[in-house]
């Protein structure tokens, strides 16, 4: 299946780009799978998603949950809290 | 009559009708933050004629918040943000009731000052603040409009807890620990932070004149490079230590 990742505010910066087109394996059907199979695949997300626990998650523009299951064709977005002002 | 003539480019739009102005007359706004994004928000909420603002910071005026915390200016440097705040207000508006809350509210004080106001902007520049301004905001069942900025990244919602059911903050973004990125670190975009006090503003007039769509339940994020808006919908989290208390 392949789905689109979008990466925002400071985790973009951390991995230099602000989205993917990803084919993913028949066996990757959740956030959370979603997420060890970045983990696993891509160092730099690795240490985001270590060092960034307030991220948070939406499929397809609503907010998802680890188990919140993921299709072909969706769109992932991981983003941080901007607290700044 | 002078009135009329000040709002008359707002009431002129049709989406105001005979009683917008009167609420927006009417209506108690608190503005926690007198920086970056409290300054373009209190001037917006001020020309438009809220009946009453009330903004709180217990910082002074420093030469690095010049280049976006634009209330401010040379002659204020040093002196209280709130105090200098008010100054500008009340040269730019004074048929309004404008207060200077100087020092950094404790949580009773706090709980005052929501209790107090129909409308919350959270124009803070810190995660820790911003759970204990929703979590009263939400027990006072008051609108919070809430939003952030860092480097050339922006965020804003609305949490309208005159609903019952409404999402809280930690829905959105649970408490866990992690080291906050500011703008003293990160560097913040002027206009960036300017746009998003200007449309914490906006969003504080739509809820109290009652038009438009505010940004209930919906997260709104923008990167000035490009100015690329995205938006995701959120609602009330089973899991929210906030709001689990409640059943």
């Amino acid at each position: 299946m392949s789905v689109k990742v979008l990466y925002f505010a400071s985790l973009k910066d951390k991995v230099l780009k602000g989205e993917d087109s990803l084919e993913l394996p028949e066996d990757v059907t959740t956030v959370e799978d979603l997420i060890n199979y970045l983990s696993e695949n891509d160092k730099a997300l690795k240490a985001a998603f270590e060092e960034m626990p307030r991220l948070r998650f939406a499929v397809n523009q609503e907010m998802a949950k680890e188990s919140t299951k993921i299709k072909d064709g969706d769109e992932v977005a991981f983003f941080p809290p901007v607290t700044g002002g | 009559m002078e009135k009329e003539n000040r709002y008359s480019r707002h009431v002129l739009l049709k989406e105001f009708d005979a009683h917008t102005q009167e609420k927006i007359s009417a209506s108690k706004v608190l503005i926690i933050g007198a920086g970056g994004l409290g300054s373009p928000a209190s001037l917006y909420l001020a020309s438009s004629g809220v009946g009453r603002i009330t903004i709180a910071d217990g910082d002074t005026v420093d030469l690095t918040n010049l280049q976006r915390q634009v209330i401010h200016n040379m002659s204020r440097i040093g002196m209280n943000k709130a105090t200098s705040a008010k100054a500008s207000l009340e040269a730019m508006n004074s048929e309004i009731d404008i207060r200077a809350f100087t020092h950094r509210p404790s949580l009773e004080e706090l709980e005052e000052l929501i209790a107090d106001h129909d409308v919350v902007l959270d124009c803070t520049d810190n995660t820790a603040s911003r759970y204990p301004i929703s979590e009263l905001c939400r027990r006072h069942k008051k609108p919070l409009v809430t939003a952030g900025a860092v480097a050339f990244d922006g965020q804003i919602t609305v949490f309208d807890y005159r609903d019952p059911d409404s999402a809280c903050y930690a829905c959105l973004f649970p408490n866990h620990d992690g080291a906050d990125e500011k703008a003293s670190t990160k560097g913040v975009f002027a206009p960036l932070v300017g746009t998003l006090g200007c449309m914490q503003a906006s969003e504080a007039l739509k809820i109290i004149g009652g038009f438009g769509k505010p940004l209930t339940g919906e997260l709104l994020m923008v990167d000035a490079r490009s100015w690329s808006w995205w938006h995701m919908k959120y609602s009330r989290s089973e899991d929210c230590p906030c709001c689990a208390k409640e059943k």
